[in-house]
């Protein structure tokens, strides 16, 4: 245990030295204040209509968009911040000195994994909950299910971050970084098939949406999650967020699954690669 | 059978076609400072990493500590610096050693003492909290090397520590050597300098295309010839005959302004206290022309030291001008180019 914490602390210090989680606060302050400005701008004008129902929609509606952001800024941070801490450390030959001590190989893994992981719960909990806290205190509006939703953006970061760790113990960092990017790619355009496909019900495009949900389901649990935080109302107003077919927690299982798997799979990867 | 700190049998690494190690066979006894030495891609490295776990054998066996290569607990008992000393950089030196004191499972107090004593040992005391992304390369490897010894391990596995020192930190690591084996270590030193291995080392094994070719003790050698460099200001026929009377075996290296080259030796052929004079230079070593200055350099071969005052009485003796008188321990150069043969590979 206590190796697996050295190595969390290791990688919280990487992240600090480097500035990276200096680069990620204020950048994360100044999306919050962008996102704060423009929702005070919008509710003011709403505030001129009496009808409190269609007042709750557009705050939920804005609310969406801002969390569709945090999701994508989640995802790549995800990829980025992970993306080199494996195979950086091994073309550098840094992991040598590290795992001929007397720890083992999932320990480091392990290890970074978690201290990725908790950065990443820090900045989701930033952005997201700096913008529900700005809302609640503006408007004194939440949207359904805010623990919920939040852990499902939590769980597209931590499928990211499994994957990363399984390519970097194999690829090079700019092979990873690419393999990722384009996973990512596959998941978001599949999403995007299944929802027209169900728009103008094409059983095969949803059937092949849906299939490609299981190679990355991100776009699919991004897409559970914004249903679970709409309301019924916002849910049928023409938007990017509104969906045709909305993944079952099913899907939320196998995304659980998939995390794990990938996880150990790239820990026996690692185990037995030369360094 | 004494006990074996390193012992292993056949032990082969093939990547892809490439063999980097055919048939690595050697045991190292506790205690001993023993080189490796071979030509650049002879698989040394691969050797250690091995060794160490991090690399996993296509065949063979290997017992480390009595351990199989990597067993987690036995590596709180080794120190390794590798080849390649890249640490995190943004780490401060005494960070650096705190954090692998830390996988070490040392505690905070055991730390607190070992860190500066370490820093100072490797002569690092001033740099203590500079981070390790403005060290230079020797003292990268410096801060190295303190990382291997914190644990004080029973067994260090050293891959070329000195390639980037400057003569100071080749001296530093000399004496840290000799330090650890007075102290019952066993090292494990990798390198091609033929010096460094040549002044710490008990044992060596020479290997070539991942093969040991020959083990021997440096210290059985010591004990046999001496070869001793006498620098004159010319070979005249007084200064030939008095050193064939001593019934010294010598060699002409260098004679008159031409600067000629070395000539090689067989060792095998100048046999120990040999009254016969062994003159391999072209020509006979009395037709000499004499010149002003230190022209001539004899290389002499002799069983005991005790001569060395006798040659230069002998050789103030019969009217020659004496510039130097060195003796040399046995060429472990030569040695090398007989053992592992003069191709240059050129890996």
């Amino acid at each position: 245990m206590r190796n697996i914490t050295t190595i969390t602390w290791l990688t919280f210090q990487e992240a600090r030295r480097r500035r990276t989680a200096l680069a990620a606060l204020l950048l994360g302050l100044a999306f919050l204040a962008f996102f704060m400005t423009g929702f005070t701008l919008i509710s003011n004008s709403l505030n001129r209509f009496d009808n409190p129902f269609t007042r709750t929609a557009n705050y939920n509606l804005l609310l969406m968009a801002g969390l569709y952001v945090v999701h994508f800024l989640l995802i790549m941070l995800a990829i980025f911040a992970s993306v080199d801490t494996v195979s950086g450390e091994i073309s550098s030959h840094t992991i040598q000195t590290i795992v001929t001590k007397p720890v083992q190989r999932w320990q480091v893994l392990l290890g970074k994994w978690l201290g990725l992981a908790i950065m990443l719960v820090l900045y989701l909990g930033l952005l997201s909950g700096g913008m529900f806290l700005g809302v609640y205190l503006l408007t004194g509006y939440l949207p359904p299910n805010p623990v919920e939703g939040l852990l499902l953006l939590m769980l597209e970061a931590l499928m990211l971050l499994s994957v990363s760790l399984l390519c970097g113990t194999r690829f090079s960092t700019l092979t990873n970084g690419l393999v990722l990017l384009m996973l990512y790619g596959v998941a978001f355009i599949g999403s995007w098939i299944e929802q027209i496909g169900t728009l103008f019900q094409s059983d095969a495009a949803t059937t092949l949406g849906i299939v490609t949900s299981f190679i990355l389901p991100v776009e699919a649990v991004w897409r559970r999650a914004a249903y679970l935080m709409e309301t019924p109302l916002a849910r049928n107003l023409p938007s990017p967020f509104s969906m045709g077919s909305v993944p079952s927690s099913a899907m939320v299982i196998y995304a659980v699954i998939y995390v794990v798997v990938a996880w150990l799979l790239a820990a026996r990867a690692f185990a037995k690669r030369d360094l | 059978m004494p006990d074996l700190v390193i012992d292993t049998t056949g032990l082969r690494k093939i990547y892809g076609s490439k063999v980097a190690v055919a048939d690595l066979t050697l045991q190292v006894p506790k205690g001993e400072v023993f080189g490796f030495l071979g030509p650049n891609g002879a698989g040394k490295s691969t050797s250690v990493k091995m060794l160490l776990g991090l690399v996993a054998p296509t065949s063979g066996v290997a017992r480390v500590l009595g351990q199989a290569p990597g067993h987690t607990p036995t590596m709180g008992r080794l120190g390794f610096l590798p080849e390649h000393f890249r640490f995190h950089e943004w780490l401060q030196a005494a960070e650096f050693l705190d954090l692998h004191g830390r996988l070490l499972g040392m505690d905070r107090v055991s730390r607190r003492h070992r860190i500066p004593e370490l820093l100072d040992q490797v002569g690092l005391t001033d740099q203590a909290r500079r981070p390790l992304a403005g060290f230079s390369k020797g003292m990268l490897q410096r801060v190295g090397l303190a990382q291997a010894l914190l644990n004080n391990p029973e067994l260090v596995f050293l891959d070329e520590p000195t390639s980037a020192l400057d003569p100071f930190g080749r001296r530093l690591v000399r004496r840290i050597i000799r330090d650890l084996a007075a102290r019952g270590t066993t090292v494990f030193l990798n390198s091609h300098l033929l010096g460094e291995v040549e002044a710490t080392c008990d044992r060596v094994a020479f290997i070539k295309a991942g093969r040991v070719l020959r083990t021997l003790g440096l210290h059985d050698l010591e004990m046999g010839l001496l070869h001793v460099e006498l620098r004159v200001n010319a070979l005249t026929p007084e200064l030939t005959s008095a050193l064939q009377s001593l019934g010294l075996a010598f060699r002409v290296l260098e004679d008159g302004p031409s600067n000629a080259p070395r000539t090689s030796i067989a060792q095998s052929s100048a046999p120990a206290g040999s009254a016969q004079p062994l003159v391999r230079s072209n020509g006979s070593a009395a037709a000499v022309a004499e010149a002003d200055g230190p022209t001539a350099t004899l290389e002499l071969t002799l069983t005991d030291e005790q001569l060395l005052p006798v040659i230069a009485e002998r050789a103030l003796a019969s009217g020659a001008r004496l510039y130097a008188l060195t003796p040399r321990r046995l060429s472990l150069e030569q040695l090398f180019l007989d053992v592992v043969g003069t191709e240059d590979s050129g890996q």
